[in-house]
């Protein structure tokens, strides 16, 4: 019999709410599967059971709070074969408690009780109310509770002003220029209001536990991570005259962004300065086998998450892309999946597309570096002795002091840059 | 009792007392009293038939066998004194002036009715007559008739407040509110009981422990007197000597008519509380039928006289339908105008 | 602009003395209004000031009384009826709503009723279920009448002139328990707005509506939750009909959360209106269902613990919002 436990889903989570089962007793499951909606004070996150076999009981009930570690259900391993799990034999269940059988109506859509402005809220801020816990009355959502739950999904703050250091090697400042492809993060326009009368938000109000817990994390980093700064600019002609080739040959639909080569890049150099592939657990440096770059997906009305692509150098730029697109998509609906959220190693943030040519990101703990991309933009340029106009995008990387230095940090932003003139090796 | 052509007819009391000497009646005069009469009874015989064809719908009470009353004191009113009447109003409004046209068309609940269509056969009302209304409430005209009388005598005007109502609401306590207040306050309403021995279906001595309703009024301090509400001319002498009372000393009068009314109370009235013999009994005293016949023995009417006021009286009422059917209805979107004064109105 | 300190009730007298003064249509008709100076003493002096015709005493008849009152409207006058109390009201209802009400719309606009009927009315001084009634939810649910509830001392004095001003029967409503109530007003006398809800103290965390006698229990409510950093908005909603819901759902737009505070019985009352405006209106705006305080299912007692229990209180006020936004 194997125990499914309430998962850490980041470093710095002691506790988590079941918010619902997916599965019932008797459910068949397999390994990776779905089986439970779980809260943190960070963010609703779908959890994977990593066991195959069948649901034996369910030992949390939905609304409580447990303990990391905690048992949350029992599965029997019966050898069952490790394919896509089968679908749930309703016919052979052994008459359940009425409390857990599932109907119809519960497996397409549970009700979900929320007052109307919560609700008008969620849709505004691009929540799924089935995700929200409500603290009302019967486990009604409210306001508060959208916005807590919206607050966590800001676990950093992506604005400039928020940067503490000033940049060690100021671009020069020249008004914005739309050049190239859009960066990595496109975001769809906004959802026109709907049929209802237009509520004024009153989020800017009511951000008090949205600010708390981003001010929590900001505090933490900056008080714990002694950051320093590098930055490159990086000359993308190569990259972009490839791209367009290699768009030209495809159709619309499996066209690259830029944004891929970036995070590629960013992969493939971490293989050469590994020690930025780590996270920091308290008392030493730990390094991760895997590369898993997390990328900073901005959301609808505000908030921001850093789902991570699994293994990302040795994806493919289509797998890329296409795990990009899946995030990107799955973020806004949110339905990312717990090992997404908690096994970064790097982040990389882009604000190419707010017209910012560069940032200097605030480490997310426990990793120990952020990866920075700006606009690219058309820039004078010397090339052999020649002044050109090339577009340009400048590359930053915010490094932990205690696991790195400036030596080492430079090796990577300037492998970084190498990988980039050389697109068809990406 | 005898006359000549041209003198006119001497009127005297019911139970032939002489009284004090009314002003003599000239046979035009006479004419329009019985012209008056008719022109109310052929209007509602004309009105029962339009409510069996549902063309007039909800309640209908109608005043057969009482039109001396009103023809009688509306001939003692002038233009700006002022009229209350109850939901037997149709007698009043038609003597009052108000044009039939209008008031058939109000019963039908056209636009063109005297009320917009907005009340019905129980409220008519014409400012321009000073005619307010149409109560549907049993007693429920009387304080108002009051309060107009008080605006009169605060406002130092000589005007009469005439106030009809039936024996069923001298029960009622604004009966006894009003005439106490009129009295305490000396207004100049002209209080008109029409006791036609019936509140709907309960005879009067099942409703009233004092039958002699001049008695109430008489214990308020107010003068009143009995009047044979089937005479038009005892009616309306006696409501000119009252009215002139009122208006000259600024003080409220009483006057309690002996009527009866030959049809049910109203159209849903099944009129099982009376028994035949007594309608036919008080059909004997038919107000038209005793006018025409004292005319006639006068030789102040003749079978001509009688057929040209059938035929006038058959004309305006036949033109009154038409103007009823042909009148519009107001638009459902002016379904809440007029619940308030417009601003600036 | 010179100002005077006057109580409610001298409020109210200096607004009849200045209808009186000015409009020679204009005249006070009720019970006890005369030498007595009126039951709460709003009238006093003013039977030596403008004579037993314009102070006009009443017998013990509001039927006839208020009837009269119509017909004086009607034929030009403007008189202001002084009903007791609401209590004594009912034995005139049959002239307010049937006639009063209906008057105008019945007659298809060819006259209005200028009337203005002031009562006393409310709860709180051991007066027993028949003295203690709170009606006004009855007379604001008839159309063709008016009804104001003047909550302070300016109100009390330019609601009588904003009543007379209008052409249609204004009721106004006068909580006993705010007679002697103080403030300084400007010296002249003015007609006030009668269209609009007032906020009476602006707060962000839950939106407190109210009228009347009621007013200072919500205020004195949100002085405590103001120590429990509460913060509470607070409407006087000064005209009960027509209703200014578009102050409430302005409010409600910043706070999501209303509290409506009635004296009224909770059953069929006026906060039960309010509500389902709010509701049909102001749903997408509610992050808890609308909440209400009113007096208790019973009719009212004379003892003070029981009477006090019933009432609507400032203690029930904060109970109730406690539980909504913690």
């Amino acid at each position: 019999m194997a125990e499914f436990v309430m998962p850490a889903l980041g470093a710095d989570m002691n506790a988590g709410t079941l918010l619902q089962w997916l599965k019932q007793p008797g459910d068949v499951v397999s390994r990776g599967e779905i089986v439970a909606v779980v809260h943190t004070d960070k963010a609703d996150v779908e959890v994977e059971v990593f066991t195959t076999g069948v649901i034996e009981e369910l030992l949390v009930q939905p609304g409580t709070e447990v303990p990391v570690g905690t048992v949350l259900a029992m599965i029997r391993e019966n050898g069952a074969p490790a394919g896509p799990a089968a679908p749930p034999q309703a016919a052979e269940e052994p008459a359940p408690p009425a409390a857990a059988a599932p109907t119809a109506a519960d497996a397409a859509r549970p009700h979900v009780i929320i007052s109307p402005s919560a609700r008008h809220l969620a849709e505004e801020l691009g929540l799924d109310p089935a995700s929200i816990t409500g603290s009302g009355p019967g486990g009604r959502i409210q306001r508060k509770d959208v916005e807590v739950a919206a607050a966590a999904r800001t676990p950093r703050v992506r604005e400039p002003e928020l940067r503490a250091e000033p940049a060690p090697k100021p671009e020069p400042v020249a008004e914005p220029k739309i050049a190239g492809p859009p960066a990595a993060a496109p975001t769809p326009a906004p959802t026109p209001p709907t049929s209802r009368p237009v509520v004024p938000s009153a989020a800017d109000e009511r951000s008090a536990a949205m600010r708390r817990a981003i001010a929590a994390s900001m505090s933490r980093s900056k008080r714990e991570i002694p950051h320093f700064y590098l930055g490159q600019t990086i000359d993308m002609s190569n990259a972009i005259a490839w791209l367009a080739q290699e768009n030209q040959r495809r159709p619309v639909t499996e066209r690259l962004l830029h944004g891929v080569l970036l995070v590629k890049a960013v992969a493939l150099a971490l293989r050469e300065v590994p020690e930025l592939n780590a996270v920091w657990d308290g008392d030493e440096l730990v390094r991760r086998d895997d590369i898993n770059v997390g990328v900073a997906i901005s959301l609808r009305g505000g908030g921001l998450v850093a789902p991570c692509i699994h293994t990302t150098d040795q994806l493919s730029l289509d797998e890329l892309m296409h795990s990009f697109r899946d995030l990107v998509s799955r973020a806004r609906s949110w339905s990312l999946r717990s090992s997404e959220m908690s096994d970064p190693t790097i982040t990389v943030t882009s604000l190419g597309e707010r017209g910012v040519e560069s940032v200097f990101g605030v480490i997310f703990p426990p990793q120990v570096a952020i990866v920075g991309f700006g606009n690219m933009v058309e820039r004078p340029w010397i090339s052999e002795g020649q002044v050109l106009a090339c577009p340009v995008v400048s590359a930053s990387l915010s490094a932990d002091h205690r696991v790195t230095d400036g030596h080492r940090a430079s090796a990577f932003l300037a492998a970084v840059d190498r990988l980039l003139q050389e697109p068809d090796e990406l | 009792m005898s006359a000549t052509a041209d003198e006119g007819i001497q009127v005297s009391s019911p139970d032939g007392h002489a009284t004090v000497p009314a002003p003599t009646l000239e046979r035009t005069h006479c004419l329009e009293l019985l012209h008056g009469m008719l022109r109310i009874r052929r209007f509602e015989e004309r009105a029962a038939e339009l409510y069996s064809l549902a063309k007039i719908r909800g309640f209908l009470h109608l005043y057969v066998g009482e039109e001396a009353v009103a023809v009688g004191v509306m001939r003692a009113l002038m233009p700006d004194d002022a009229v209350v009447a109850t939901y037997r109003e149709h007698g009043q409004a038609l003597a009052r002036g108000l044009p039939p046209g209008s008031l058939m068309a109000e019963m039908f609940g056209k636009a063109n009715g005297c009320s917009r269509g907005r009340g019905g056969s129980m409220h008519f009302f014409d400012v321009s007559r000073r005619f307010y209304g149409g109560y549907a409430i049993v007693g429920g005209g009387l304080p108002i008739a009051v309060g107009l009388a008080l605006a009169d005598r605060m406002q130092g005007r000589k005007r009469v407040s005439a106030c009809f109502f039936g024996d069923g609401a001298v029960a009622e306590g604004e009966f006894h509110e009003s005439l106490n207040l009129a009295a305490l306050w000396q207004v100049p309403v002209l209080f008109l009981c029409e006791n036609n021995l019936y509140a709907m279906g309960t005879p009067i001595e099942q409703e009233l422990a004092q039958t002699d309703i001049r008695r109430r009024a008489e214990s308020y301090g107010i003068a009143a007197e009995a009047v044979d509400g089937m005479d038009v001319l005892a009616v309306e002498a006696a409501a000119r000597r009252a009215a002139e009372d009122v208006r000259s000393s600024v003080a409220p009068r009483f006057l309690e008519f002996r009527t009866y009314r030959f049809r049910a109370h109203s159209m849903a009235d099944p009129d099982l509380y009376r028994t035949k013999g007594e309608i036919e009994r008080w059909k004997e005293r038919d107000p038209i039928a005793l006018f025409t016949a004292r005319l006639r023995a006068a030789e102040l009417l003749t079978d001509d006289d009688l057929d040209r006021l059938e035929a006038e009286v058959a004309v305006e009422l036949d033109e009154a339908v038409a103007i009823a059917e042909a009148g519009p209805w107001e638009p459902v979107e002016d379904l809440t105008t007029d619940v308030y004064t417009p601003a600036g109105a | 602009m010179s100002t005077v300190t006057l109580t409610y009730r001298e409020a109210v007298r200096a607004g009849l003395r200045h209808a009186l003064a000015t409009d020679d249509r204009a005249f006070i008709m009720g019970e006890d209004v005369g030498g007595y100076g009126g039951a709460f003493a709003v009238s006093l002096g003013l039977l030596e000031e403008f004579g037993p015709e314009r102070i006009r005493n009443t017998p013990l008849s509001e039927s006839g009384f208020v009837g009269a009152g119509i017909g004086a409207a009607l034929a030009g006058m403007r008189p202001i009826v002084e009903v007791m109390t609401v209590n004594f009201s009912m034995l005139a209802l049959d002239q307010v709503v049937n006639n009063a009400a209906t008057l105008r719309y019945m007659s298809g606009g060819q006259m209005s009723v200028p009337l203005v009927v002031r009562m006393a009315t409310g709860g709180g001084r051991q007066l027993a279920a028949q003295h203690a009634h709170s009606l006004e939810g009855w007379y604001a649910h008839v159309p063709g009448i008016k009804s104001l509830s003047p909550a302070t001392v300016e109100d009390a004095r330019g609601m009588v002139l904003a009543a007379l001003e209008d052409p249609d029967p204004v009721f106004i409503f006068e909580h006993a328990t705010l007679y002697p109530l103080e403030a300084e007003l400007d010296e002249e006398p003015s007609a006030v707005d009668i269209a609009h809800a007032i906020v009476r103290r602006q707060g962000s965390d839950v939106t407190l509506v109210t009228y009347g006698g009621s007013l200072g229990k919500c205020l004195d409510a949100a002085g405590e939750l103001a120590a429990d950093g509460i913060d509470a908005e607070v409407i006087d909603l000064r005209t009960l009909r027509p209703l200014d819901l578009d102050t409430i759902l302005t409010s409600l737009a910043k706070t999501h959360r209303i509290v409506i505070v009635d004296e009224g019985w909770k059953t069929g009352g006026l906060a039960g209106e309010i509500s389902a405006q709010v509701m049909e209106r102001g749903f997408d705006l509610l992050d808890w269902p609308v909440q209400r305080v009113c007096s208790a299912e019973v009719p009212i007692p004379y003892a003070k613990h029981l009477e006090d229990a019933a009432l609507p209180s400032a203690e029930a006020v904060v109970a109730v919002v406690k539980e909504m936004v913690i």
